[in-house]
């Protein structure tokens, strides 16, 4: 995919840091030794995240072992006031990760042991560079899991997780990585540890665990998380349904919820996906629909079949034409192949293809992906939809070929216009991809002023020099030293020509 | 000092910006019926925001319910009931802990306490299910946060920091929860006469297994012998799976009985209605469920009063008013530490003595400022709630 470092402005560099490079180098190595990697070569692998349409050389990669060289080499740059960019596994598909000309990149990837699974307390601790899956993994012979499964839980890390809030096909009913994260330690900008929440609930005081999760690496870097295990369900079954039109879809996903359901997911594809996904990993899914739609509920067996036959009824009267329930593991991971390949058999249709990540009331669903089409085609462009129904999570992607001049900006154009729409109908920016540069600069489409100020405002709070990550989730830096003018408020004048007593 | 009422976000913004101008701070209250919970609050004036009241949207099929701050509880409960829905992490009715009528908590009292009930280890606490909201900060700005969808993960998740922020960084003009479908059936099983030790193995037990629990709850003998209960609730046919499973799983724990309508034992739980009509000092004691048991031990056996929520993770303890009242603390901290006790109830002038709220560790409680003061820097909303 072509690489495209312009797209997007970042931070001006600060040029005594550019100058410095050497000597900041040096100072790293003084704090852990091998693990800094300056080497053009080398550095070019963290040149960009799972938005590969931008990338830039960052200054140097530091790769960290222990909470206390995280803690020496922040304090080391706030001192020298250098930038620092997190960075778990990569899989961002907002740009979070993109380096800095100026600055560092901090990888947690060394940070990859499971330090503590608690059963009793039916939670495990964990270093942030673990993968998402690796924790499941852990604890399955004891029969427990963790809910949270994004599409990329083979690679993503947890501490990645913890910064994007990241969801999956199931948060529908088990909830994203925030409701399913109990605690984790912190460490500051100026080098500071702070522990949040714990292996209880609800930790003292402010809900700071709250806000940290989702921040995209502005507030502080995550070293250690503690995450909340669920025994696994004792059997799963999924539906496979397709609808001719888009509209009886959306139907039927408020028929199952308006009659009390919350399956553990509902997944639909439309039309050009369904094509791709067929085409590529031959699922049996019909061709012959506007919609196909996969539910799944998990739960005891008696449950669970009674569920199945439940929406399976609920899906006649809204009209699908393929009804088809597995009725074995192997039937139902097949149902699934297709949706899970559907990315890369989008690939496999366009030479490039961009993921817009936007959440819509779902009674608006028909209406917005009529839209999207409309959308696209006026650009020139396809688009292929495959989206969290339940939660009213979309992710067009939009079919480009980037070495066709002028079409990666168009797509660009085409993602914001889509994501503007979502928010025109009550929607929002993003489901759970995160802002980071990609979405940055349509903050203000969701958010007055006032509302970003308070926003960044609080980033001040945790790094009151804007070092961290910055040019990430906000369109302007928020200017930390004015705030001390707001104390002024305090005994100055609103009407310095009326008499006080 | 006077009371300012204010019944919209304007006259609420007004108020808050007049009250900078002249220095002067302010009391947020609903109806105050939680007046008594975390420090009392020394402002010059008092803001009145309970007339900010009503549903302004509500759609079932979409999960979502957004209604000023000020609507009672009660209201919601009965409007979602008629959809077959309900808020899931089941407010807890606690303004009798402080003298006030049962079922009388507002929305916005319950999400600036930040406090679930028996369903939180299950459905999560009021800051799962807090999507967005509208509010007025220290400085009178009007600002919003979140959305009004249930998945959303655009800027910082400003609602979790709101819930249980006691009106100290914003006040709340409009709020959006998620709400979920109501279980269609619900039962409890109860087991008599185990020990503290016992009903924790018990309720690990259960909580180990996929059986759709929602409540795991244990009274020690006092009066009555002690009762150890298990809430089970989803489709009929689940629940009735769940009893079996359990059933034979507990089996060693002796028989259990099955009780259909068991609400109000779950009510009372979660309002800690046992411990209501009386004068002495509550606590609300949240940690690991394994150091539950351990830290009943380490109270001592004298006449200190106490029960298990949420398998053992929620301790609530009722102590002489004097009685020595270090006692819970150094207990928690003689038990390894990870867990905090907040005073729930006490007379104002001991809430101002002993601090309600478990001190925090000093960068924590730096950093906790520094959050404060990006929202309300001249401390113009309930100085002193939560820090003096
Ligand atoms: C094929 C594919 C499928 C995907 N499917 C999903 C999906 O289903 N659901 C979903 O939610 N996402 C999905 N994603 C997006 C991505 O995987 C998630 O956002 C994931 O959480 C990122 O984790 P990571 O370790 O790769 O983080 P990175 O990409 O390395 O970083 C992401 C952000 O987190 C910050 N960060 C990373 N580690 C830390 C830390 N320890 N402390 C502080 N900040 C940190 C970074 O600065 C950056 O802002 C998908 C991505 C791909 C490529």
């Amino acid at each position: 995919m072509l690489a495209h470092p312009c797209l997007v402005k970042m931070p001006c560099p600060n040029p005594v840091t550019l100058t410095d490079c050497a000597a900041i180098v040096r100072g790293l190595r003084g704090i852990v030794g091998d693990d800094v990697i300056d080497d053009p070569a080398e550095l070019a692998a963290y040149a960009s995240d799972g938005l590969t349409a931008y990338s830039q050389l960052p200054l140097a990669v530091v790769l960290p072992r222990t909470t206390a060289d995280v803690a020496a080499v922040l304090r080391f740059c706030h001192d020298g006031q250098i930038k620092v960019v997190p960075r778990g596994s990569g899989t961002s598909l907002s740009g979070g990760a993109l380096p800095l000309a100026d600055g560092i990149v901090l990888g947690l990837g060394r940070f990859n042991r499971i330090l503590e699974v608690d059963l009793d307390n039916r939670c495990a601790v964990v270093q942030p560079g673990v993968t998402n899956l690796a924790i499941s993994a852990a604890v399955a012979a004891d029969g427990f899991y963790y809910a949270p499964d994004p599409s990329s839980q083979i690679a993503c890390s947890i501490g990645g997780n913890v910064a994007e809030n990241a969801g999956g096909v199931h948060c529908l009913k088990y909830g994203m990585t925030t409701n399913n994260l109990l605690g984790v330690e912190l460490v500051l900008m100026t080098g500071d540890v702070v522990r949040l929440g714990g292996r209880g609930l609800d930790g003292p005081g402010y809900d700071l665990l709250g806000i940290v999760c989702g921040s995209e690496g502005l507030l502080g870097i995550v070293t250690e998380v503690t995450v909340r295990l669920l025994p696994r369900p004792e059997s799963q079954r999924a539906l496979l349904l397709g609808f001719p039109t888009m509209t009886a879809a959306a139907g039927c996903v408020a028929a199952i919820i308006g009659d009390g359901i919350i399956p553990a997911a509902i997944e639909i594809m439309d039309r050009p996906a369904i094509a791709a996904a067929e085409a590529f990993v031959h699922a049996g899914y019909p061709l012959d629909v506007d919609a196909l739609m996969i539910v799944e509920v998990d739960g005891p067996p008696a449950e669970v079949d009674y569920l199945i036959a439940e929406i399976d009824a609920l899906a006649l009267a809204a009209g699908a034409s393929t009804v088809r329930a597995s009725a074995s593991d192997v039937e139902r991971t097949l149902f699934w192949a297709g949706r899970k390949a559907a990315f890369p058999a989008v690939g496999r249709i366009a030479s490039d293809y961009y993921c817009v990540d936007g959440t819509i009331p779902r009674r608006t669903l028909p209406a917005v992906l009529t839209a999207i089409t409309a959308i696209a085609a006026a650009k020139g462009l396809t688009v292929a939809n495959v989206f969290h129904a339940g939660d009213g999570n979309l992710h067009p992607l939009i079919l480009y070929d980037g070495d066709q001049p002028g079409q990666l900006e168009a797509a660009e154009a085409v993602g914001a216009a889509i994501l503007e729409e979502c928010v025109r109908v009550g929607g929002v920016l993003t489901g759970e991809h995160g802002v980071g540069v990609e979405k940055r600069d349509l903050m203000i489409r969701q958010f007055t002023a006032t509302d970003l100020a308070q926003q960044t405002r609080l980033k001040c709070a945790f790094d009151d020099r804007n070092l961290l990550n910055p040019g990430k989730v906000f369109p302007e830096l928020c200017r930390c030293a004015e705030m001390g003018r707001v104390h002024v408020h305090r005994g100055a004048t609103r009407f310095p020509e009326l008499p006080r007593f | 000092m006077v009371t300012i009422r204010a019944t919209t976000a304007a006259a609420v913004a007004d108020a808050v910006r007049d009250a900078c101008d002249r220095g002067r701070t302010l009391e947020v209250v609903g109806t105050g019926t939680r007046r008594g919970y975390g420090r009392p609050v020394a402002a010059d004036d008092v803001l009145n925001v309970g007339g900010m009241a009503g549903v302004v949207d509500y759609d079932p099929a979409e999960l979502v319910l957004t209604a000023r701050p000020g609507t009672p509880i009660a209201d919601i409960a009965m409007l979602a009931a008629a959809h077959g829905q309900h808020i899931a992490f089941e407010p807890p009715d606690l303004a009798p802990l402080w003298g006030g009528a049962a079922g009388s908590g507002t929305l916005g009292g319950t999400l600036a306490l930040g406090l679930g009930g028996p369903r939180r280890p299950f459905a999560g606490a009021p800051r799962d299910h807090f999507l967005g909201f509208a509010a007025v900060n220290g400085l009178g700005e009007q600002f919003s946060a979140g959305g009004k969808v249930i998945k959303n993960v655009t800027g910082y998740d400003l609602p979790k920091l709101m819930a249980g922020s006691l009106g100290t960084l914003a006040i709340l003009t409009e709020v959006t929860i998620k709400m979920l479908p109501a279980p269609r059936a619900t039962a409890t099983l109860a087991w008599a006469g185990l020990d503290a030790a016992a009903a924790f193995v018990l309720m690990t037990q259960a909580l180990g297994t996929s059986a759709a629990i929602t409540g795991a709850a244990h009274i020690p003998a006092r009066a009555g012998p002690a009762t150890t209960r298990l809430r089970l609730a989803g489709i009929p046919v689940a629940v009735k799976a769940g009893i079996a499973a359990l059933g034979s799983l507990l089996s060693v724990f002796g028989p259990a009985a099955r009780i259909d309508d068991a609400d109000a034992f779950w009510r009372d739980i979660g309002g800690v209605h046992a411990f209501a009509d009386d004068a002495d000092l509550v606590w609300r004691v949240s940690l690991p469920p394994s150091q539950a048991v351990a830290f009943v031990t380490a109270l001592g056996p004298d006449d200190a009063r106490w029960l298990f929520d949420w398998g053992g993770g929620l301790v609530w303890v009722m102590q002489r008013a004097d009685d020595d009242i270090g006692r819970v603390r150094r207990a928690l901290t003689a038990t390894g530490g990870d867990g905090h006790a907040t005073l729930v109830r006490a007379r104002d002038a001991v809430r101002r003595a002993v601090p309600p709220f478990q001190p925090l560790a000093p960068t924590l409680a730096a950093l906790t400022a520094r959050v404060r003061a990006r929202f309300d820097p001249s401390g113009t909303l309930n100085p002193g709630r939560i820090e003096p």
